[in-house]
C-alpha cells in the first residue's frame, strides 16, 4: 500500500531546508493546503451537481444534461459562471448582517468538516485524538446558518422552513451522534486515523456485525435528514414552501446554499465510509493475503472516493424514489423509533465489545 | 442545431453587427464570451404557468422532450433564483400585478418568453373584458413562441432562440437588450409595494 | 311519481307555478323562496345543488336553481325572479346547501344580485374595485372603465353580510375574515402546489391550519360573456380551454346540448368515436393526476412514469385530431374528421401496456409506507358534506357518493356499456387516489368493448350551415374527468346564445378546501389539494 505521508513529509522537509524556518514552512503549507481544499471543494460540488442530475435522469428514463461538453459534464460549470455574476438582490426590511452572514456560516460548516476527512493513506490535513468529535461539532454549525437565513429574510415561508429545519436537524443530530458513539465504542478511539487503523483487517460493518449494521442503517437515515435531502427535504419542500429557507436568496448567496447541500451529501457519505467501510482502507479479508495484496494496489484515494460516491448514490436514490414525510411524522420517526433503537443498539454494542464477541 | 436550420438568422446578425460597430476590447471581449457561454447554457426557468401552455411545459420536462438535455430542468419556484420566465398561459387583469411583481423579483439578468397566443395577444379571448391583450405592455419580452398551446418542440426552439440572443449580448458596456430593458422600465416603473 | 311531487310542491307553496317538460320547472316568488327551499331540501330530499344560473331577462334579474335528489335521482329546476331591478336581492340558501355560498358569490359577481344572509357576500372572480357586473346585458365593455393596472390589488380583511330587517330594509354588516392576531400565510397565486393560479390565504397556528380563504379569478377570462357574442359553432372551442384535460367530454356536452336543441341526431359511429375519445382522455387525465399528485408529495419520479402513458395517448389523439391538447374535435353533428387509419392498432397497443403500468404505479407509490402515512386518514370528507358541497366526480365517489353521470343519467351510448362505477367509502385522500387508479381500468374496459365494434357510417351528419336554436332552454350534464360538468343554454331564437352558463366541477372542489383542511397541517393542505385535483382555468372560466 502506498503511503502518501511519505510524500507529504518529503515536501515538508524540502520546504524546511529551502526556507530554514519551521513557521514559514508551516504557514506556506497551510496556504497551499487551503487553496487545494478550496479547489477541491468547488470541483467536488460541481461534480456532485452533475452526478445527481445524471442519476436522477436515469431513474426518470431521461438523458439528463448532454449538450454542454461531453455527456454534459460542463453543465454545472456553466451554471457556476452564471450564478457567480447573477444579481444579488438586497431586500428592504431584512436583518442585513444576519442575512449576509447566513450563507457563509453554512459553507464554513461543511468546509471545516473537510479538514479531518481521511482522503487517503497519509492524506489527511490534521489527525488529532478527538477527530470524530470535531467532525460532529463543526457540522452542527450549519443549522445555525439555515436558522439565521430563514429568520433574517423577513418572509413567512422562510421562517416556517427555518423552524422546520431547526427541529429536524437538532433531532437527527442525536441519531447521528449515537450511531457514531456506537462505532467509537467498537473502535475504542475517537481519532480518525485510529478508527481506520482498527479496520485494517475487516471493515466495521462486517466486524461489528448486527449492531454495526443497525448503526449504519440509522446513520444513513439520519444523515439523509441532516443534509435536508428527500424524503426529508421539508425545510425546502418545493410544493409547500416554494424554496424554503433560501427563498429570498439570489445569486451566489443562493449558490452557497446549493453547493453546501451537495457537499454535506459528500461529508455524510464520507463519514459513513470512514465509520463503517474503513475510510481509505482497501477491502481486506483476513487470511487471504494474495487477495489483500491485489486490493492494496488500488490507490487509497480511489477507495475513499469510490466508497463515498457509492454511498451518495444511495442517498440520491432515496430522494428520487420516496415521497416526502410530514413534519410530525418526521419527528415521531426520530423520537419514537430511531432514538430508542439507537440506545438499545449502543447497549448491545457495549455488551458485545465487553464480551469480546466482535470479529 | 446547425446554423442554417434557424429561420431568423438575419435578426441575430443585425444584432451582432450593431454590437461590433462600437469595437470590442480583446480582454473584455473574451470575458464577455465566457460569461455569455455560462449564461446561455444555464437557463433556469421560473415555475410559472397559468393554463394550458403550462401543461405543455410539463411535457417539455418529461422524458420524451427532456429539457434537462439543455440544462433547463432546474426549475426554481423562487423568482430570486430563476433566469427566465416562461409566460405559459393567459394573463388576466387580476393576475397582472402579481405577474409584474414576479418579474420585478427576478434577479438580473432576466428574460421573458411569451408562450402561446394568449400571452402574445390575448388569443382566443380577444373579446374578453378581463384578459390582458398580450404581455408586452406589462414586461419586456425577449422571445415569442406562437401556438395554442405551442408544441414542446416549439418551446425548445423558443428557449434555444433566447440562448442565442444571450450569446451575442454584451456584459460590459451594455448595449442591446440591457438598454432596451432600461428604457422599458422607465416607461413602466416598478410599483412600490405599500406594505414595504 | 311526477304528479305526486307536483301536489307536494303545490301544498308547500301555493304561489308556485309548475311546468312539466323534460325537467320539472317551478317558478316561485322571491319572498317565499327560502321557506320553499328548506322544504325541498328537507322534505323532498333535493340535497344536491347542481348549479345556480344567474339570469338577466332584460326586465328583471333572477336565478335558476338546478337541484337533484341523490336518492331517486330526480331533477328539478327552480326559477326565482328578483323583485327589484335597481337593487336586485334574493334570499340566500347558503344555510341549506354549503356550496351555495360560492355559487351565490359568483352570481353576485356577474349580475350584482345581493343574496340576503349569505355569510360571505364578496366578489369572487373580479377585484373589489371592479366597476360593473359583466354578465348584465347593459354592461359597459369600455376598457377604460376597468384599466389594466400593475399596482397591487386593494384587499379588504372584511366581508359583507346583508340582512333584511322586518320592515324590508336591507342592511350591510361587515365581518372580519381572519382574527386580528392570526398568522396569515399567503399561498399562491404563484405557488408550485396550487396547480395553477389559485390563492389561499391561510391562517396557521404553528404548522396547523386554522382557516383558509380561497381567492379565485386569477385566470378568469369571461368565457360566458364572450360566448354570448359568438355563433354556436364558435363557442365550441372554449371547451378545450376550460379543463384542458377533459377537452373531449366538455366538447361532447356542449355538442349534445346544441344537438338536442336543434333536433339533430348524430350517427352511431360518431357516438362511438366520441365515447372512445372521452374515455381515452379520462385515462390521460388520471395519469397526469397521479403524476402531479405524487410530485406534490415529493415523489417526483412518478410524474415521469405516468407521463409516458399520457404521451402515448396524446399520440393517438394527435393522429386523429391534429393537436396535442386543444383538440376541437367534437362538432355539431358528429366529429370533425374521421379516425386515423392507425387508431385501432394504436389503442390496442395502449390497452396492452396499461395494466402493467398501473401495476408499476401501485408498486412504486401506493404501497409505500410514507405515501400511506401521508394519505390515509388525511382530508376526510363525509358523504353528506360531499353532497352538500357538490363535490362530484372521483372525489365525490371516494366519499361513497354514487354521482357518476354516466350511470345516473346515461348519455350517448353509456347505457349499453358494461362498466362499474368505482365507489369507495374511506373518504380520505388515499380513497380519492385509488378511485382514479381504478377508474383508469374501467375506462380501459369501456374502450375494450368498443374498439372492435366501431360501426361504419358517416362521422358527421349534414347540419344546416347556420345553426339557429329555437327559443328555449337546455341543460346538459356529462361526466368530465373531474366531475359533473354542466352546460346551460338559453336561446332567444337567434344564431348565438342568449345565455351560456358553464357549471364546472372544479369550483366546488376548490371551495371545499377550507372545510376539509381546517385543523390539519400545512403539508396536508398540499395532500388534500392535490387529491381533489382541481384545475384552475376550469373553475375561473
Amino acid at each position: 500500500m502506498q503511503d502518501l505521508s511519505l510524500f507529504t513529509s518529503w515536501f515538508h522537509n524540502t520546504l524546511l531546508n529551502l526556507l530554514g524556518h519551521e513557521w514559514i514552512a508551516v504557514t506556506l503549507e497551510c496556504i497551499i493546503v487551503g487553496v487545494i481544499l478550496l479547489l477541491l471543494y468547488a470541483v467536488l460540488a460541481l461534480f456532485y451537481i452533475w452526478f445527481e442530475r445524471k442519476v436522477c435522469a436515469a431513474f426518470q428514463c431521461r438523458l439528463g444534461p448532454n449538450r454542454v461538453g461531453p455527456w454534459g459534464i460542463l453543465q454545472s460549470v456553466a451554471d457556476m459562471f452564471k450564478i457567480l455574476i447573477k444579481e444579488l438582490i438586497t431586500l428592504n426590511h431584512v436583518d442585513r448582517l444576519l442575512f449576509a452572514v447566513a450563507p457563509y456560516l453554512v459553507i464554513i460548516a461543511s468546509m471545516l468538516a473537510f479538514a479531518v476527512l481521511p482522503w487517503g493513506n497519509g492524506l489527511q490535513i490534521i489527525d488529532f485524538n478527538v477527530g470524530i468529535f470535531f467532525l460532529v461539532a463543526v457540522s452542527s454549525i450549519g443549522v445555525l446558518g439555515i436558522l439565521l437565513a430563514g429568520w433574517s429574510s423577513n418572509n413567512k415561508f422562510t421562517l416556517i422552513g427555518a423552524l422546520r429545519s431547526g427541529a429536524q436537524m437538532i433531532s437527527y443530530e442525536l441519531s447521528i451522534g449515537l450511531s457514531i458513539v456506537t462505532i467509537v465504542c467498537l473502535a475504542g478511539t475517537m481519532s480518525i486515523g485510529g478508527i481506520i487503523e482498527q479496520q485494517r483487517d475487516l471493515w466495521f460493518i462486517f466486524s461489528g456485525h448486527i449492531p454495526a449494521i443497525i448503526a449504519f442503517v440509522i446513520y444513513m437515515i439520519a444523515g439523509t435528514a441532516e443534509t435536508n435531502r428527500g424524503p426529508f427535504d421539508l425545510p425546502e419542500a418545493e410544493s409547500e414552501l416554494t424554496a424554503g429557507y433560501h427563498t429570498e436568496y439570489s445569486g451566489i448567496h443562493f449558490g452557497f446554499f446549493y453547493l453546501a447541500e451537495y457537499l454535506n451529501l459528500f461529508i455524510v457519505s464520507g463519514v459513513a465510509t470512514l465509520l463503517f467501510f474503513g475510510g481509505w482502507m482497501p477491502f481486506h479479508i483476513p487470511g487471504l493475503d494474495a487477495f489483500n495484496n491485489v486490493m492494496d494496489y488500488i490507490p487509497s484515494v480511489v477507495w475513499f472516493m469510490g466508497k463515498a460516491i457509492f454511498l451518495s448514490f444511495i442517498i440520491i436514490w432515496f430522494k428520487w424514489t420516496f415521497p416526502r414525510l410530514r413534519i410530525d411524522q418526521l419527528l415521531s420517526l426520530e423520537w419514537k423509533y430511531l432514538l430508542p433503537i439507537n440506545l438499545f443498539n449502543l447497549a448491545l454494542m457495549v455488551a458485545i465489545v465487553a464480551a469480546g464477541w466482535h470479529l | 442545431m446547425p446554423y442554417d436550420a434557424w429561420k431568423d438568422n438575419e435578426y441575430i446578425e443585425n444584432l451582432v453587427k450593431e454590437l461590433q460597430e462600437n469595437g470590442v476590447n480583446v480582454i473584455v471581449g473574451s470575458l464577455d464570451k465566457l460569461i455569455n457561454w455560462g449564461r446561455s447554457n444555464s437557463l433556469w426557468p421560473l415555475t410559472f404557468a397559468t393554463s394550458c401552455c403550462g401543461i405543455e411545459f410539463v411535457s417539455l420536462g418529461a422524458a420524451r422532450y427532456d429539457m434537462a438535455r439543455f440544462g433547463w430542468e432546474v426549475a426554481r419556484a423562487s423568482p430570486r433564483q430563476a433566469d427566465f420566465m416562461m409566460v405559459a398561459g393567459t394573463i388576466v387583469h387580476r393576475m397582472v400585478p402579481v405577474f409584474r411583481r414576479l418579474y420585478d423579483q427576478l434577479a438580473e439578468p432576466k428574460y421573458v418568453i411569451a408562450c402561446g397566443s394568449c400571452a402574445i395577444s390575448g388569443g382566443p379571448f380577444r373579446k374578453s373584458y378581463h384578459v390582458a391583450m398580450g404581455i408586452e405592455d406589462i414586461v419586456p419580452v425577449d422571445v415569442f413562441v406562437p401556438g395554442c398551446p405551442p408544441r414542446p418542440e416549439a418551446m425548445i426552439y423558443g428557449i434555444m432562440q433566447l440562448s442565442r440572443k444571450i450569446k451575442v449580448e454584451k456584459f460590459f458596456g451594455g448595449v442591446n437588450r440591457q438598454q432596451k430593458q432600461a428604457e422599458f422600465l422607465k416607461e413602466h416603473p416598478v410599483q412600490e409595494n405599500p406594505n414595504d | 311519481m311526477a304528479i305526486d311531487i307536483n301536489e307536494k310542491i303545490q301544498s308547500l307553496c301555493s304561489e308556485a307555478q309548475i311546468e312539466t317538460g323534460s325537467i320539472l320547472q317551478v317558478t316561485v316568488p322571491e319572498s317565499g323562496w327560502h321557506t320553499f327551499a328548506s322544504a325541498l331540501r328537507n322534505q323532498l330530499g333535493f340535497d344536491f345543488l347542481v348549479t345556480i344560473v344567474g339570469m338577466d331577462w332584460k326586465d328583471s334579474y333572477g336565478c335558476l336553481y338546478y337541484l337533484t335528489n341523490t336518492g331517486d335521482n330526480t331533477h328539478i329546476r327552480i326559477k326565482v325572479i328578483a323583485a327589484n331591478r335597481e337593487n336586485p336581492t334574493i334570499q340566500s340558501v347558503a344555510d341549506l346547501w354549503a356550496i351555495a355560498t360560492i355559487y351565490e358569490r359568483e352570481v353576485y359577481d356577474f349580475f350584482g344580485i345581493i343574496f340576503i344572509n349569505n355569510p360571505d357576500m364578496r366578489r369572487l372572480f373580479l377585484s373589489i374595485d371592479w366597476k360593473g357586473y359583466p354578465l348584465r346585458k347593459d354592461y359597459d365593455m369600455n376598457p377604460e372603465l376597468n384599466p389594466i393596472s400593475t399596482e397591487s390589488e386593494r384587499q379588504s380583511d372584511f366581508t359583507n353580510v346583508y340582512t333584511q330587517a322586518a320592515d324590508g330594509s336591507i342592511e350591510c354588516n361587515q365581518k372580519r375574515i381572519f382574527q386580528p392576531d392570526d398568522f396569515v400565510v399567503n399561498i399562491g397565486p404563484q405557488h408550485p402546489a396550487t396547480h395553477g393560479v389559485l390563492r389561499f390565504r391561510t391562517a396557521v397556528d404553528g404548522e396547523t391550519i386554522k382557516k383558509i380563504d380561497v381567492y379565485m379569478g386569477y385566470i378568469h377570462r369571461g368565457v360566458e360573456k364572450i360566448c354570448e357574442g359568438l355563433t354556436y359553432p364558435q363557442t365550441l372551442h372554449f371547451m378545450d380551454r376550460l379543463d384542458y384535460f377533459s377537452a373531449h367530454p366538455y366538447h361532447h356536452c356542449l355538442c349534445m346540448a346544441i344537438e338536442e336543441a336543434a333536433g339533430i341526431t348524430i350517427s352511431r359511429r360518431a357516438q362511438v368515436i366520441r365515447v372512445l375519445m372521452d374515455e381515452l382522455s379520462r385515462i390521460a387525465s388520471h395519469c397526469l393526476f397521479i403524476g402531479t399528485y405524487c410530485m406534490d408529495l415529493g415523489a417526483t419520479t412518478m410524474l415521469f412514469y405516468t407521463l409516458r402513458v399520457r404521451e402515448q395517448i396524446l399520440d393517438i389523439m394527435e393522429r386523429t385530431c391534429g393537436a396535442r391538447m386543444t383538440f376541437n374535435y367534437d362538432c355539431i353533428g358528429g366529429v370533425m374528421q374521421d379516425l386515423h387509419e392507425n387508431f385501432v392498432p394504436d389503442v390496442k397497443a395502449l390497452l396492452e401496456i396499461l395494466p402493467a403500468n398501473i401495476k408499476e404505479y401501485n408498486k412504486i407509490f401506493t404501497g409505500n409506507v410514507i405515501a400511506r402515512n401521508r394519505m390515509e386518514g388525511v382530508g376526510i370528507l363525509s358523504r353528506e358534506d360531499a353532497v352538500s358541497w357538490a363535490v362530484t366526480g372521483p372525489s365525490g365517489r371516494a366519499s361513497g357518493w354514487a354521482c357518476d353521470v354516466r350511470k345516473t343519467d346515461p348519455y350517448s351510448i353509456y347505457a349499453e356499456l358494461d362498466f362499474d362505477e368505482v365507489i369507495r367509502t374511506e373518504c380520505d385522500s388515499m380513497a380519492r387516489f385509488k378511485v382514479r387508479m381504478d377508474e383508469m381500468q374501467q375506462s380501459a374496459r369501456i374502450i375494450e368493448q368498443l374498439i372492435d365494434n366501431i360501426p361504419e357510417g358517416e362521422y358527421c351528419v349534414k347540419v344546416p350551415k347556420v345553426i339557429k336554436l329555437p327559443a328555449g332552454h337546455w341543460f346538459k350534464t356529462v361526466e368530465g374527468c373531474r366531475g359533473t360538468f354542466g352546460i346551460y343554454i338559453e336561446s332567444d331564437g337567434t344564431t348565438s346564445p342568449y345565455r351560456l352558463k358553464i357549471a364546472p366541477p372544479c369550483l366546488p372542489l376548490a371551495a371545499v378546501v377550507d372545510h376539509i383542511t381546517t385543523g390539519s397541517k400545512i403539508a396536508d393542505l398540499i395532500t388534500i389539494g392535490g387529491s381533489l385535483d382541481y384545475i384552475v382555468p376550469d373553475m375561473d372560466r
